[in-house]
Order: C-alpha cells, then sequence, then structure tokens
C-alpha cells in the first residue's frame, strides 16, 4: 500500500515536471480584443492563423531551441468598458503570465491597457487603435513606453493623408463625369475626439483642393436615425459625403442614402463599412459606400492575396484589419528568431529598425513606434461596395484595383 | 428647408409614436414602472429577424409568431418578476432593469455584437415636397396611427380597458370592487408589450439590430410620456411629434450641432414640466379619472 502511494506520487511529480517543462517550450501571447465583436472575432482568426503556420514549422527558432506558439484569448470587453479592459490585460499578466501582449481596439482602452502593460515592462504590439497619443508617449517618454508599437492601422494624422489622397481622385472624376470645376462636400462626422482633427483639416484643405465644403453634420456615434441629417445633405446639392464614422451610425448612413436614392456619393472612414456584414446590415441598400480598408484580393504586399485567399477559406468571411494581429505575431517571430531571445529590450531594438513584409502593410516604425506612413506601404486601401462585394479602387498603381462608380444622376 | 423640417419632423415623430403608445400604456396608464419595456421591442426585432432572414418565413408570418412570442414572454415575465414585487414600484423598477439586462446579454451571448439589417417590408421610396421618404417609414406611420386607435378603443370602449383604467387609479379599491388586479395588470403588460413588439417588427427594419438597440428609444419614450402628460394617449402621439419636430429643426439649424438633437428634445421636455409638472396633457387625464 505504502509503495502504492509513495509510486502514485512520483508519477505525479513526474507529470507536473514534464509539465512544467513543456510550459517552458512554448511562448504565451495574449490577444486582446473585444471578443464579442467583429473587431475581436478577427483580432483572434489572424493571430490563429499565424499560431497555426508557426507551430506547423515546429515553433519560434529562440537560439536553436523551437518553441511553440500559445495563444491566450483575452476579452477585454473594451467597446462598452474601459475598466474591464484594463482588468484583462492585468489578469493575462498575472495570472496567465503571458510573455507579449496583442491587440486592442478602441483608443481610450488601448491608452489604459497601455499604461498597465508598460508598468510590467510586457512588449504590446497595437493592432486596431488609431490615436496619434499612444505613439507620442513613446516619444515623451520613450524609457517607459518603449514597449508599445503600433502595427495597425497607421496613426489619425496618416489616416487623413490617406483620406485626402483618396478624395482628390474622387473629385478628380467627378469634375470629368458631372462637368463640374468645383465638387460640393458634406462632410458627416460623427461627434468624438478623434473625428475633431480630421474635421478640422478637412475645413481647411478641401477649398485647397479646389472642392466646396456644403456644410458640417455631426451625428452621435451611436445615432441610428440620419434622416434629418441626409436631409440636409441632399439639399445642399452636395457630390461627396465626406464620413468619418466609426460606429453603427455608419451603418444607419449607408442604408438611409441608398433607401433616399442620393446621388451623392460617400467615401472617407467608415468603420462598419469595412466589415463583410455591412452589406446585409444595411439590408442591402449601401450601393456605391466607400470607405478606408485594408485587406483586398489585391497585390498590396507579395503576401495581401495569399492571406485574404487563406482567411476566407477558413472562416467563411474577408478579414478586417483587425486580422493583422497575424503580423503583429510574423514581426515578433522575426524578432525573436533574430535575436535568439525573448527578451523585450532586446526585441524593441530589432523591431525598431525592422523592414518587415506583411500581409497588410510593409511596416517601418518611426521613433513613436508607429508605422511610417507611405502610400502602397501603409496607406491602405480605399474600398467601395458595388452590388454587395466590396471592390478595391485605390491606390491605381497596385495590381488589382477596379473602377470607382457614382450614382446614376 | 422648411418642408424638409414639415416632413423629416413628421415621420420621425411617427416612428416615436409607435415606440411610445405602448410604454405610455403601461408607464402612463397602468403605473408600471417596466424599464425592460423597449427591452421587448428589441427581442422582437431579433425574433423578426430570425425568421424573416434565417428562416424565411414571410414578413407577415414572422411579424405575427414575433408578436405572438415575445407578447407569451412579457406574460411569463411576469408572473415570474413582477407580480411579487408589484407593490412596491422601486422593487419593479429596478426587477425590470434586471431584465432587460439579462435580454441584452442574452442577445449578446446568442448573436454577438453584430450589427443585423432587416429588409424593408415595402420597398421603394416617394418624393413629397421635394423631400425624399421611403415607404417603410409611411407604413410607420400608418401602423402608429392604427395602433393608437386601437388602443384609445380598447381602453375607452371595453370592459377590460374600464378596468385597466380602474385598477390604475386606485389598487386597493378596484380589487374591493371584485376585479382581478392582477389578471389585469398582466392584461395590460401583454397589450403593452404586444405594442413594443409590433414597434420591434415594424421599425427595426429603418434601424440597426443590436443587443443594445433598447437603451436610446428607453429614453426617448420616458421623456415623450412625461411631456405628453402621464395616462395620456393623445399626450404622447402629440409629445412624439414634438421631439421629431425639435430634433429636425435642431439638426437644420445646427448641423455641426446634430449629435445635440437629443439634449435638445430633452431639454424641451424639462421647460415644458417646470411651466406645467403634470406634462401638456396631464390634467385632462387626472380630471377624466
Amino acid at each position: 500500500m505504502l509503495r502504492t502511494i509513495i509510486a502514485a506520487h512520483l508519477f505525479a511529480l513526474a507529470a507536473l515536471g514534464f509539465a512544467l517543462g513543456a510550459q517552458a517550450q512554448t511562448i504565451k501571447i495574449a490577444i486582446l480584443g473585444p471578443m464579442s465583436f467583429v473587431q475581436g472575432e478577427h483580432h483572434w482568426n489572424g493571430a490563429e492563423m499565424a499560431r497555426d503556420e508557426i507551430n506547423k514549422e515546429g515553433g519560434i527558432n529562440v537560439g536553436g531551441k523551437r518553441m511553440r506558439v500559445e495563444l491566450v484569448r483575452a476579452d477585454t470587453n473594451e467597446i462598452q468598458s474601459v475598466p474591464d479592459a484594463t482588468n484583462a490585460v492585468e489578469r493575462v499578466i498575472t495570472r496567465d503570465k503571458v510573455d507579449f501582449l496583442i491587440g486592442g481596439f478602441r483608443s481610450e482602452a488601448v491608452l489604459a491597457m497601455q499604461e498597465v502593460a508598460m508598468d510590467y515592462k510586457k512588449l504590446f504590439l497595437g493592432v486596431g487603435a488609431a490615436h496619434s497619443k499612444l505613439g507620442l508617449n513613446v516619444e515623451q517618454n520613450y524609457e517607459r513606453y518603449k514597449y508599445w508599437f503600433r502595427v495597425a492601422p497607421t496613426k489619425d494624422v496618416d489616416l487623413a493623408r490617406t483620406l485626402f489622397a483618396v478624395l482628390g481622385s474622387i473629385g478628380q472624376q467627378i469634375r470629368t463625369d458631372l462637368k463640374t470645376d468645383t465638387p460640393k462636400v458634406a462632410i458627416l462626422a460623427e461627434k468624438a475626439v478623434w473625428t475633431e482633427g480630421l474635421v478640422a483639416a478637412a475645413q481647411k484643405n478641401l477649398p485647397a483642393l479646389k472642392m466646396e465644403v456644403v456644410g458640417l453634420w455631426q451625428p452621435s456615434a451611436v445615432a441610428t436615425d440620419v434622416t434629418a441629417e441626409l436631409s440636409a445633405i441632399d439639399r445642399s446639392g452636395a457630390h461627396i459625403v465626406f464620413t468619418m464614422l466609426s460606429g453603427p451610425v455608419g451603418i444607419s448612413v449607408g442604408r438611409q442614402m441608398g433607401e433616399r436614392n442620393m446621388k451623392a456619393v460617400a467615401w472617407g472612414i467608415n468603420v462598419e463599412g469595412q466589415k463583410e456584414e455591412f452589406w446585409q446590415a444595411a439590408a442591402g441598400k449601401a450601393q456605391f459606400v466607400s470607405t478606408l480598408d485594408t485587406y483586398a484580393e489585391v497585390e498590396y504586399t507579395p503576401k495581401t492575396i495569399a492571406f485574404v485567399k487563406a482567411y476566407q477559406a477558413r472562416f467563411k468571411k474577408a478579414p478586417t484589419y483587425t486580422a493583422a494581429t497575424y503580423d503583429a505575431i510574423m514581426i515578433l517571430k522575426d524578432a525573436i528568431e533574430k535575436q535568439g531571445s525573448t527578451n523585450a529590450d532586446k526585441i524593441v531594438a530589432h523591431i525598431e529598425k525592422i523592414e518587415h513584409t506583411g500581409t497588410g502593410a510593409i511596416a517601418t516604425f518611426d521613433k513613436r513606434h508607429d508605422l511610417v506612413w507611405a502610400v502602397g506601404k501603409t496607406s491602405g486601401i480605399a474600398v467601395q461596395w458595388q452590388d454587395g462585394k466590396k471592390v478595391p479602387f485605390w491606390p491605381p498603381n497596385v495590381k488589382g484595383m477596379q473602377p470607382f462608380k457614382m450614382p446614376a444622376r | 428647408m422648411f418642408q424638409d423640417i414639415l416632413v423629416t419632423g413628421l415621420v420621425n415623430g411617427g416612428v416615436y409614436a409607435l415606440l411610445a403608445i405602448g410604454f405610455s400604456l403601461i408607464f402612463g396608464v397602468a403605473r408600471i414602472v417596466n424599464i425592460a419595456h423597449t427591452a421587448f421591442y428589441m427581442l422582437a426585432a431579433y425574433c423578426f429577424y430570425m425568421l424573416l432572414v434565417k428562416t424565411g418565413l414571410g414578413f407577415l408570418l414572422a411579424g405575427l409568431i414575433s408578436v405572438g412570442a415575445v407578447t407569451l414572454l412579457s406574460v411569463i415575465c411576469y408572473r415570474l418578476v413582477i407580480e411579487p414585487v408589484r407593490e412596491h414600484e422601486a422593487a419593479v423598477l429596478i426587477a425590470t432593469i434586471a431584465l432587460a439586462l439579462i435580454f441584452q446579454e442574452l442577445m449578446l451571448y446568442t448573436f454577438g455584437g453584430h450589427f443585423l439589417g432587416i429588409p424593408s417590408t415595402l420597398e421603394g421610396a416617394v418624393r413629397f415636397l421635394g423631400v425624399s421618404i421611403p415607404y417603410q417609414r409611411l407604413l410607420i406611420l400608418v401602423v402608429a396611427g392604427a395602433m393608437l386607435v386601437l388602443v384609445w378603443f380598447v381602453l375607452y370602449r371595453t370592459r377590460l380597458g374600464l378596468a385597466i383604467r380602474a385598477t390604475a387609479n386606485d389598487l386597493e379599491v378596484a380589487n374591493l370592487m371584485g376585479m382581478n388586479v392582477h389578471r389585469v395588470a398582466m392584461a395590460t403588460v401583454a397589450i403593452s408589450v404586444s405594442l413594443a413588439a409590433v414597434a420591434g417588427v415594424v421599425v427595426a427594419p429603418v434601424f440597426v439590430v443590436d443587443p443594445f438597440m433598447w437603451l436610446a428609444p428607453l429614453v426617448t419614450m420616458l421623456a415623450i410620456v412625461v411631456l405628453g402628460g402621464l395616462g395620456s394617449l393623445k399626450g404622447s402621439l402629440i409629445g412624439a411629434l414634438i421631439i421629431g419636430y425639435v430634433e429636425a429643426i435642431t439638426v437644420f439649424a445646427v448641423p455641426a450641432g446634430a449629435y445635440l438633437k437629443g439634449a435638445v428634445a430633452l431639454l424641451i421636455m424639462v421647460i415644458v414640466l417646470l411651466a406645467r409638472p403634470e406634462g401638456l396633457f396631464g390634467i385632462a387625464f387626472e380630471e377624466e379619472r
């Protein structure tokens, strides 16, 4: 009996030792996102693709030793609650003992999560939030914030540069098609911190682009009805509705523009319009709505088409920009393998000098650890909804782009 | 601009009126503070979406089943949650808040935070005074009018309506007079929630279906019912139109302040209440009672 008990204990100790040994062979990465929402879903999907690809090849080579990638799914619930997001980060660091953090979506929440990550000196690769402050922190207090990098999207100021570049292109098409010298633009921006700089820039720059601003309408980000706004825009004779929308109001705008048979075309940021589910959510009415986006079956980078096809085959939907968790993990893999270490300081030094060809961007980082903006490298693409499909139309020099269409007049 | 305000305010007021009628009945007439009222509206919208979009049932059948199922659920909820605490208004308030949050979380768990779209029952739009109006919004106006007449008829031309009004006026006296007050309250909840469900089926196609869609209308409905005067259906209709017009005027007069339209509407409500604490039609109803 005694021998049996001793044998059982020895077996348990051996099993524990084996388990601890196995744990040491993995690199734990927390994927942070609002998992009940589309953004979090794509965070996770992109990360799963990277994990499976790396583990299929035997894992990440850390100084000659192969370590498998283990993902920890962290539901930040950040769309509803910022405290939930910081709690999630605290939990994965202290309880799950993760090595790295990837993800985040809502700027307010990511700013708070950034603080927790920096407290623990954990490398945090942001995939989702655009607010400039995240990068500004790195510039102003490098020693504390150097563990932060923004892998996607570009910061808000650079998003504006892309928006105006595309707007100029659409304006030119309107001049040609409608024989007008000065296209009329209605600015429709949800009332939020992230749109303030963009609105000011639009009001200042559009006259320089020989466009007339006919007005500024600012509904709430969660407005479900914009008929009054659209009625006023219709009356203004606008050719372009320049949108800056991140909330569900983007669906209302798309749908209600279609229901009213508006002749103006919508271009700008419409986060809901980037999602595969947008057409259904807008009840098939969002014809010609266009938005800034990241992924399409075009040769944006040499890896884009293969990634989009593999993603669609696996998840039965196209990736949104938060699926760039795939690129974040690949950047991490590259840095760990080149440095032969998982030491955060060594990895930071490597990523600062990296030029990584990912699936959504060819990434290099500036002193703020933000992506260096360049058309065709990190600017993203522009897409337009045409008959239920997202059709990419900008930048024109990328292979696979199709014509931008205007509503019939 | 005048015709835009005229038409937009009327159409949006119609949407609010349809949502407000049921709330007016439960909150204003029966004095049951059912915060879950708009959560039932949300459930009906989800039910309609599932039956129409996922299972392919027709508009009419999907609509009828949705209204029936949600009404039945409301009766069950009344028996289990509201009835045991019916005499304590604060307890009813808290219990129905809990109920609404449970419904919200259940929908979030089942459908995720995805925004869903329901096809319009009537496609197309008509131009009136140079303003484009989708047929679906005209349908809402018609249904709102029909529901208003129906509720008025039930309240003022039937024995059930008399019982509802009597119970609301004085629960104890109604009980002493031999009325089954619990059954009357249950009937009131059922009628009220069926109106919310009708709103879910008819209004949801012009909005977006998501687990949080019940919150914004709840505040607007409270404002409309209080503005119009507790218990007055006519007041609710006029309150809905006022809110619709105030919002339209705000958007047209101050485009960059369009996000303030809800706040301006609530401010108008506060001003009216300061001048007439009983609401626009509150006294008439009290006297009538």
